[in-house]
């Protein structure tokens, strides 16, 4: 069981990055996930894909977290993607109502298909 | 996931995508089960329940203002409680430490993911506001409360404790936007001081209940400053507005409640007879 978050940053082809999210998202994963975004960006890439099959555990200050991180690639015109959530975790999206930000895929090739990257 | 051949081991292992046991087990509890729409339970007699019922809760997302996190804590210097304590009892007296004038219908067993408990807030100008939340969220050390359509601001606010150099320190943090372009206007107007006013009474009220005279440090940030214009249209669920009207009607309801039935003009036969 881990304690932080990690994630890792790959390039999807030219408009879209993945960033591979492992451990546990809390409010605490703020530095972590705003450096990877960063990462993910210096491209100028379109489109940023969330991996979330790594995701130990996530609370409601991970949410909030995801929600910040809308803002700031709304802001960039940007869009966000995520694969790989479990049953219980797309159910939160449902019930935080992220779902109809975010698009949510079974896997990275669908996501990145729906992020024009395939 | 870079397009290399399964081995078998991992066709059949179970993955995260299947939501191992382990997985679940960890914070399934702590989350409310997915609803259509908000349900409330068993409603006190003087509790108005208006604007709740069959409303969906709303994130950030789904409002319309300026986007804003608001931060607000206090160090319980001096105090013995674990930040598990702390937690433990804001959820068992949760609304004891609100300012005067405000009500908080919710169970008596206290607050568990999946509760819907009804708000009756004292407005500027004295407007009593129905509204209420879902708690999206609860844990040993924090609590999370979502707002429903209607309500003044679309989002959730979480309280929580935790030991910062031995020290437990009590936060609420508030992640929301004007649910509507008129709640937009009453923020603007005041509506964002007097909801920094009570949240500062709450967690001062808090550290009295541990016995700390603390001073609340607050913090607030626009996270957008973008409007969002499409969601303009939340404002017909306006719960400030439905419930003036409520309160508008109230002296109709009572007539009506005070008016002879059908049953009542009509005595029986024998009504009016005299007793032996």
């Amino acid at each position: 069981m881990s304690q932080t978050a990690t994630m890792d940053v790959r390039q999807a082809g030219r408009s879209a990055s993945i960033v591979d999210v492992k451990g546990d998202v809390t409010a605490n994963s703020e530095d972590v996930l705003m450096d990877a975004y960063n990462r993910a960006s210096e491209s100028g890439v379109r489109s940023i894909v969330l991996n979330f099959e790594g995701l130990d555990y996530m609370n409601s200050g991970g949410i909030g977290l995801l929600v910040t991180l809308l803002v700031r690639a709304n802001r960039q015109r940007q869009q966000l993607f995520a694969y790989g959530l479990t049953d219980h975790y797309r159910q939160i999206f449902e019930l935080t109502r992220l779902d109809e930000a975010v698009g949510i895929y079974d896997n990275e090739r669908d996501a990145l298909a729906a992020a024009g990257a395939r | 996931m870079d397009g290399a051949p399964q081995r078998p081991e991992e066709i059949i292992e179970p993955t995260n995508q299947e939501a191992t046991p382990e997985a679940i087990a960890r914070d399934a509890a702590n989350w409310a089960k997915l609803t259509p729409s908000l349900t409330v339970g068993e409603v006190p007699a003087d509790a108005v329940n208006i604007n709740v019922t069959g409303r969906r809760q709303v994130s950030p997302i789904q409002g319309f203002g300026k986007m804003w996190q608001k931060t607000y804590k206090v160090t319980l210097t001096g105090g013995s409680a674990t930040p598990q304590e702390v937690i433990s009892e804001w959820k068992a007296n949760f609304p004891k430490f609100w300012p005067p004038r405000n009500s908080f219908y919710g169970p008596l067993t206290g607050i568990a993911p999946g509760d819907v408990a009804l708000l009756n807030l004292t407005m500027p100008g004295r407007l009593k506001l129905s509204t209420g939340v879902l708690v999206m969220y609860a844990d040993d050390e924090s609590f999370t409360l979502m707002t429903p359509q209607g309500h003044m601001f679309a989002g959730w606010i979480t309280f929580s404790a935790y030991d910062k150099g031995g020290e437990t320190v009590a936060q609420a943090q508030v992640l929301m936007r004007a649910n509507d372009p008129m709640y937009e206007v009453g923020l603007t107007m005041g509506g964002h001081r007097s909801e920094d006013r009570f949240w500062e009474h709450t967690l001062t009220a808090l550290a009295a209940h541990f016995g700390v005279d603390g001073e609340v440090d607050t913090q607030v940030v626009c996270v957008d400053k973008k409007r969002q214009w499409r969601n303009a249209r939340n404002i017909r669920y306006n719960a400030a507005i439905r419930s003036s009207l409520y309160s508008m009607g109230a002296p109709f309801r009572a007539v009506s409640r005070s008016k002879p039935t059908a049953t009542e003009t009509t005595p029986p036969d024998d009504a009016n007879k005299p007793t032996a």
